[in-house]
């Protein structure tokens, strides 16, 4: 190995593009680290606050593409006050003044201000790709500035943001020699779009793939879209409401025809029930369908549309599909991987469609199914250990049950045996979060038998401390954990610090961690940051024995951040 | 452990939690949960009701928890005394508000074999509303007629009465309530003949020539 030269070295490393094996290979020798550091493209930092942008800087002066992320998971779900961190801007002005050829950017729960993106729009001349997830923070001014400047822009992919939609002509800032663009998806944005500018963008991005449109655009113009863009492979309609008597319906109907790349359908967001028969055309060739934010479909309208796409790899729906569509999926979809299950009524105060007896059709009907999202009224240990053994490939699941702490209604019984014959079987499971009444036991099956598990979130669920501490002692790839509400205290939290520095980061909220137990875990493990959130009560500093309302410890490398809110306290 | 031979647990702490009183809370699980009177449940270290966020579908996590004392009092409507949890179900904040922005309601025409829905969020005001009824049921077209709105088929002359079922129950005429009052109690709507709708309409002067525009909301 050390008989070759960096320039031989180096292009066997251009074949190595996954994260994990970039990382193992630097590790290898000090020749090794200096040549993956000088030849590495693309970075990934799951936690922005473990590094800084001066060392990434510093390392990987090739940096092209760089992916973020910000606010800890559960930020999500309300659980993270707004101004907890997570911003964007200290990154762009690092990367702006240095010599870094910025060209991909994708964010993920980051506070993106105007000025961040303005100053990203100016600064590297290269730039290609904005890929924003559930962030927040910036305006449409701020998509405006991305239009305006990035001469070469490819993808400006925009999912479930915030967005303060100022209805002005942010579309109509990309400039006429602006034909670049690949991917556009503004589907999250609520406020008007200038259309004219829109078709005009689309006329002239002939190597357009991907287009999602928010709701504001109405049939009439998607129909004019797809007239100018036939190559597309990804479609997200906005509002979907022709008049089917309508020359303009017609018109879509042979348009659709001559898509014939459409593989991934979306949006919806409002629709004709009427006019889906149009749709079916493209159906065959799908292999991903997001209805998820279509409540306007019925169960029949879906499973109508549904019986159309034998190809589908994703699928994600709404819970009023109910048992019986799900079964209809079952039957018609067996290539499915990947299924999520959305409930109609988010705040839970309803009843969701779906019970477990969904989830076992769909298990036995597609037994290539490996992630999975089930928002479900009811789950029995039964059915899940059907599901583990007609499923053992699950990379991904996450089952939430509506009440959160129901048993198995059947038997009365914790749903441990359920879950645990899903970690004994999906030897390969990555990623699972529980839910329904949960005992230690689950937890005890769950550091047995999840060896390759890296994320677990858990809620309202175990007993005691053993709980906890059978996942952290068993599960040796465990890299993110996030607990709420339940009852696991300092001793779970203090018995091997050293396992968090294996770890990105842990997150206890509503459990019994008390800031004393807190502030001796800060003590023995410099290299953690651990962040008390406080934001209702007074903190009282000499309250050791107090448990905290939430806690965020992450492993860093650059000590404690300098921009914590005042209700953040970091030991 | 071997989930195929269905094994029932053995006697455990599990066991012990007392199933029928744990059921029905969203305490915080443990031991402690089933209090002697096998009444509501409160968790370890915070009382249930503390955890409870009743901003139902607000984006600012900053409230404070109101009026906690209310809902330790107010009397659980739902058979299941399932009450909000902050955070749960386990939903992104931007797919909770896209779904509850929504206020679908169905649309039943007299004398037409189905129904549709529309979403009132989409709308304004009343003319928005019954300018997309008209495309909907497109042979349709309204009229302003003195006071009331009514939708005439031209088709065959019967006029439509809008009308809606409100919160309470009661079928009202569409326009008389302010238009934001009017979205938020309209469970759905109805576009009843004409000659049925006796009885909704207020008192009309007789037909005259002219029409009276209606200040709209």
């Amino acid at each position: 190995m050390n008989y070759f030269p960096d320039e031989v070295l180096e292009p066997v490393f251009d074949f190595i593009t996954s994260h994990k094996d970039r990382n193992s290979v630097s590790l290898v020798c000090k020749s090794w680290f200096k040549i993956e550091r000088y030849s590495r493209q693309r970075v990934f930092i799951g936690n922005c606050y473990s590094t800084c942008p001066e060392r990434l800087i510093a390392r990987f002066p090739g940096l092209k593409s760089l992916t973020l992320k910000g606010k800890p998971h559960f930020a999500d779900f309300n659980l993270v006050p707004h101004d907890w961190g997570g911003f964007l801007y200290p990154w762009i002005e690092a990367l702006a003044k240095s010599r870094i050829g910025l060209e991909e950017l994708r964010l993920k729960r980051m506070v993106v201000s105007d000025e961040s993106l303005e100053l990203l729009s100016k600064s590297f001349v290269n730039f290609k790709s904005l890929v924003l997830v559930s962030c927040e923070g910036f305006t449409t001014d701020g998509l405006a500035a991305i239009a305006a400047n990035c001469r070469f822009l490819r993808e400006l992919d925009l999912q479930e943001n915030e967005v303060d939609d100022h209805r002005g002509h942010w579309l109509s800032c990309f400039p006429e020699s602006c034909t670049s663009l690949v991917s556009l998806n503004f589907a999250c944005l609520k406020g008007e779009i200038n259309l004219g500018a829109l078709e005009r963008l689309v006329a002239r991005s002939p190597n357009l793939k991907s287009l999602r449109l928010n709701r504001a655009v109405p049939f009439d113009t998607l129909e004019k879209l797809l007239m100018q863009a036939p190559q597309l492979l990804d479609l997200g309609t906005g509002s979907y409401v022709p008049d089917p008597s309508s020359e303009a319906y017609n018109r879509l109907k042979s348009a659709i025809q001559r898509c014939k790349s459409i593989r991934s359908l979306s949006g919806f967001l409002e629709v004709n029930p009427r006019c889906m028969s149009a749709i079916y055309p493209i159906c065959a060739n799908l292999t991903f369908l997001n209805l998820s934010y279509a409540p306007g479909l019925s169960g029949n309208e879906l499973t109508k549309l549904i019986q159309h796409c034998r190809k589908l790899q994703r699928l994600w729906i709404l819970d009023y599909i109910g048992d019986k569509g799900l079964g209809v999926v079952a039957s018609t979809c067996k290539e499915l991987q990947e299924l999520r299950v959305f409930p109609t009524d988010p705040l839970g105060a309803g009843n969701a469609a779906v019970t477990e007896e969904g989830l076992v059709l769909i298990s036995a009907g597609c037994p290539k199914l490996n992630s999975l999202l089930y928002f479900c009224q009811q789950m029995t240990n039964a059915a899940l250990i059907t599901v583990a053994k007609n499923c053992p490939n699950f990379i991904c699941f996450r089952l939430c049950i509506l009440d959160p702490i129901k048993p198995d209604p059947v038997t009365n019984r914790p749903l441990d045996e359920g879950f645990g014959a899903i970690v004994e079987s999906c030897e390969g499971l990555k990623r699972l979060s529980l839910s329904g009444l949960l005992s230690d036991q689950v937890f005890l099956y769950i550091g047995m038998y999840a060896k390759q598990l890296e994320m677990l979130s858990i809620a309202f669920a175990g007993d005691s401390d053993e709980g906890m501490l059978y996942v952290l002692n068993g599960c040796k790839k465990l890299r993110k954990l996030e607990i709420r509400d339940s009852p696991f205290g300092n001793a779970a939290l203090l018995e091997d610090v050293g396992k968090y520095e294996t770890m990105r980061s842990l997150w206890m909220s509503s459990c019994e961690v008390t800031l004393g137990g807190c502030k001796t875990l800060a003590e023995k493990m410099p290299s953690l940051s651990v962040e008390i959130i406080n934001e209702s009560q007074q903190m009282e500093f000499s309250l050791d024995d107090r448990t905290v309302d939430k806690m965020y410890l992450y492993r860093t490398l650059v000590g404690h951040r300098k921009d914590a809110p005042e209700f953040v306290w970091i030991l | 452990m071997s989930p195929e031979n269905g094994k029932i647990l053995p006697e455990n702490d599990a066991a012990d939690l007392n199933f029928e009183a744990t059921e029905l809370t969203l305490g915080l699980p443990g031991k402690s949960r089933v209090t002697s009177d096998g009444g509501a449940k409160l968790g370890n270290k915070r009382g249930f009701f503390e955890t409870v966020d009743l901003n139902f579908g607000d984006k600012d996590c900053g409230q404070s928890q109101i009026d906690v004392q209310e809902a330790a009092n107010s009397p659980v409507s739902n058979d299941e005394h399932r009450v909000q949890v902050e955070g749960w179900p386990p939903v992104r904040g931007f797919r909770k508000n896209a779904m509850t922005s929504c206020k679908y309601v169905k649309v039943a025409v007299d004398g037409a074999p189905y129904l549709r829905k529309v979403d009132l969020e989409m709308y304004d005001s009343y003319q928005q509303l019954l300018s997309s009824l008209e495309q909907m049921f497109s042979c349709f077209t309204i009229r302003n007629y003195l006071n009331e709105k009514k939708i005439i088929d031209h088709m065959n002359g019967i006029e439509y009465v809008p009308t809606y079922e409100d919160k309470d129950g009661d079928w009202m005429l569409v326009g008389d309530v302010p238009w934001q009052m009017f979205v938020e109690s309209c469970k759905r709507l109805r576009l009843k003949k004409s000659s049925e709708a006796i009885g909704l309409a207020p008192r009309t002067p007789p037909k005259c020539a002219s029409t009276t525009e209606r200040s709209l909301n």
